[in-house]
């Protein structure tokens, strides 16, 4: 094996050190929260006035968890620590409403960030000779630009060609001799499916390995990426609040990821009591960033549903891993990568008065690929019994939605009263797709 | 005027029924009718003998419809009518949105249902009487 580290005294520090370092962090970090309207009121109701009035890593369980809706109620400058002109970045990400959550990074935080992302590619073996194309989103989305400034700074060539637009994609991977791609797994499925089409062999190509995420998916699709292309796919965790990609990344074992834990704390909850789990077992993964302190983020509930392993790894790096997301504690829905609400469609749709009382939110299966579509019915008044009015309406629909969740589903109009009633247990949601 | 009923309706199977299972209960008489075909929805276009008790009866049962002015014009069936009534419109610079037609037996009286846009903006009843055409209103629809 290839095993190659960024950080070795960090990455194989014995876990007192780690321990030690992520005291020394946490105070840290504690110094700064206390600088933000929404910490410098919440720490002094625990008691915690001062970096000093924490002693031992337990001392972080009195200070109480961040939700999400803390962010979108203290949106936009509630966690924000320092004057913005000491910001270098934000990056936003769906909100349970039309309100977004932002994180803030100065130069520090920018670049231990970058770092963390360095040291994620490194782990998987990639080095300076490979060439890295993105395939995430660039913009407001942490997936491009995160992974971007990692892999510039190990030292890949990087070809930032975001999402879209298959064929051009296959083209800069037959040009350019890519090795690495950064993609959503459902996404690369979709890539195989479209190759015959474009007179193009996996072995024409010059890929060695996938970094896959941004959407849960099992053991069972990553072999099969694998093996359609002839390449080693690795795990990558991370979440817009918590600077995106790198928070946990698969070594070469590729026997789950690693978080990093010099940069964050990682607790593992029952979502229901908030109390720990014994180690091993599934909850909902909390996290808190010991490397920005821009906009401090602690104890912040990621919603996701994931276990620990407690057993060291052959690659001798001490960091614990984080099995693959198992799912999720809230009813987030993540879309070919994009995450979103049900909310964030209710909001939207209802606002619009040719829409009736009922919705209804469908995701599917197209090929590799998912496909959202929102049904709703219209409202019987305020139809004029005209084509025009209903196909301009669903256009209007989509584009609303558009606006808010950042992808444009498929639009159907119902008969009023045909779907199910907001009364009682309604099935707002119907996911179709397999499960994991 | 003419009035038509239109209806939105799922393309699902078993709506047009429900439609028309609402109407003969009322003891509505559907005259005419047509559907636009939209692809995953249809609007069903009804001539009947007493629209607004039928689209009452319909809105009554929580469908989406609507009464629209149309033009009912009649025209003897015999080859070459239509093609004289539409170059009427075209030269009139009046647009169909939608038009269907039906033949009386015995008399073999032609009814060309025609929706215009934005009817009530243009003169096109005018222009379709004044080539000779009649056009019918509610009443003489019924009595056909
Ligand atoms: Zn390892």
């Amino acid at each position: 094996m290839d095993i190659r580290y960024w950080n070795k005294d960090v990455e194989t520090a014995d876990v007192q050190k780690i321990r030690h370092l992520q005291l020394q962090r946490l105070k840290s970090i504690i110094a700064s929260a206390l600088k933000t309207p929404f910490y410098s009121r919440r720490l002094p109701s625990v008691g915690i006035n001062s970096p000093d009035d924490i002693k031992t890593l337990d001392d972080l369980r009195r200070i109480p968890f961040t939700m999400k809706d803390d962010l979108r109620q203290n949106y936009p400058k509630g966690l924000l620590s320092v004057d913005t002109s000491e910001v270098v970045r934000i990056h936003t990400s769906s909100g349970t409403t039309g309100i977004p959550t932002v994180i803030y990074l100065s130069a520090k935080d920018l670049d231990a960030a970058t770092d963390i992302m360095a040291r994620s590619i490194t782990a998987t073996g990639a080095g300076r000779t490979d060439i890295l194309q993105n395939m995430m989103s660039y913009g407001l989305f942490t997936g491009g630009l995160c992974m971007h400034y990692g892999a510039e700074r190990v030292g890949l060539m990087v070809i930032p060609a975001a999402g879209g637009n298959t064929k051009r994609q296959v083209s800069l991977m037959n040009d350019f001799r890519t090795t690495v791609l950064h993609i959503t797994p459902s996404y690369l499925l979709h890539i195989h499916s479209k190759l015959a089409e474009y007179g193009v062999k996996v072995g024409d190509l010059a890929l060695k390995k996938a970094f896959i995420g941004a959407e849960p998916h099992s053991e069972g699709t990553r072999r099969k990426i694998e093996e359609l292309f002839k390449i080693d796919a690795y795990n990558s965790y991370g979440l817009s609040e918590m600077n995106g990609p790198g928070v946990a990344f698969e070594c070469v074992y590729k026997n789950d990821l690693h978080l990093w834990e010099d940069a964050y704390i990682v607790e593992i909850i029952n979502p229901k009591t908030g109390q720990l789990v014994p180690d091993g077992q599934e909850g909902e993964v909390v996290l808190t960033n010991l490397i920005r302190h821009a906009m401090p983020l602690m104890r912040y509930r990621t919603r996701d549903l994931a276990f620990l392993h407690i057993e060291p790894c052959k690659c001798g790096r001490t960091h614990r891993r984080l099995s693959r997301i198992l799912g999720r504690s809230d009813d987030m829905l993540i879309i070919n990568g994009v995450n979103m609400f049900p909310s964030q469609i209710e909001e939207v749709v209802m606002k619009i008065p040719e829409v009736g009382n009922n919705y209804q939110i469908c995701v599917e299966k197209d090929g590799a690929l998912d496909r959202l579509i929102v049904k709703v019915e219209l409202y019987s008044k305020m139809f004029l019994g005209e084509a025009k009015q209903i196909d301009n309406l669903k256009s209007k629909i989509g584009e609303e939605l558009k606006a808010s969740i950042t992808i444009k589903p498929a639009i159907e109009l119902h008969e009023p009263g045909s779907l199910p009633a907001f009364e009682g247990k309604a099935v707002r949601v119907v996911d179709t797709r397999p499960k994991l | 005027m003419a009035k038509q009923l239109h209806i939105f309706v799922e393309n699902k199977p078993g709506r047009l029924r429900a439609i028309t299972d609402n109407l003969q209960k009322v003891g509505i008489n559907i005259r005419a009718f047509a559907i636009q075909d939209r692809g995953d929805y249809g609007l069903m276009k009804l001539i009947v003998s007493n629209p607004e008790q039928a689209h009452l009866s319909l809105a009554d049962m929580g469908c989406a419809c609507a009464l629209k002015d149309v033009l009912a014009v009649s025209i003897p069936d015999r080859p070459g009518n239509l093609h004289r009534l539409l170059s009427v419109l075209v030269d009139g610079g009046i647009n169909i949105v939608d038009a269907h037609g039906f033949v009386l037996q015995p008399n073999q009286q032609g009814i060309c249902i025609l929706e215009i846009e934005n009817l009530a903006q243009t003169n096109a009843e005018q222009v379709v009487r004044k080539a000779g055409f009649d056009v019918l209103g509610n009443d003489q629809l019924n009595n056909l």
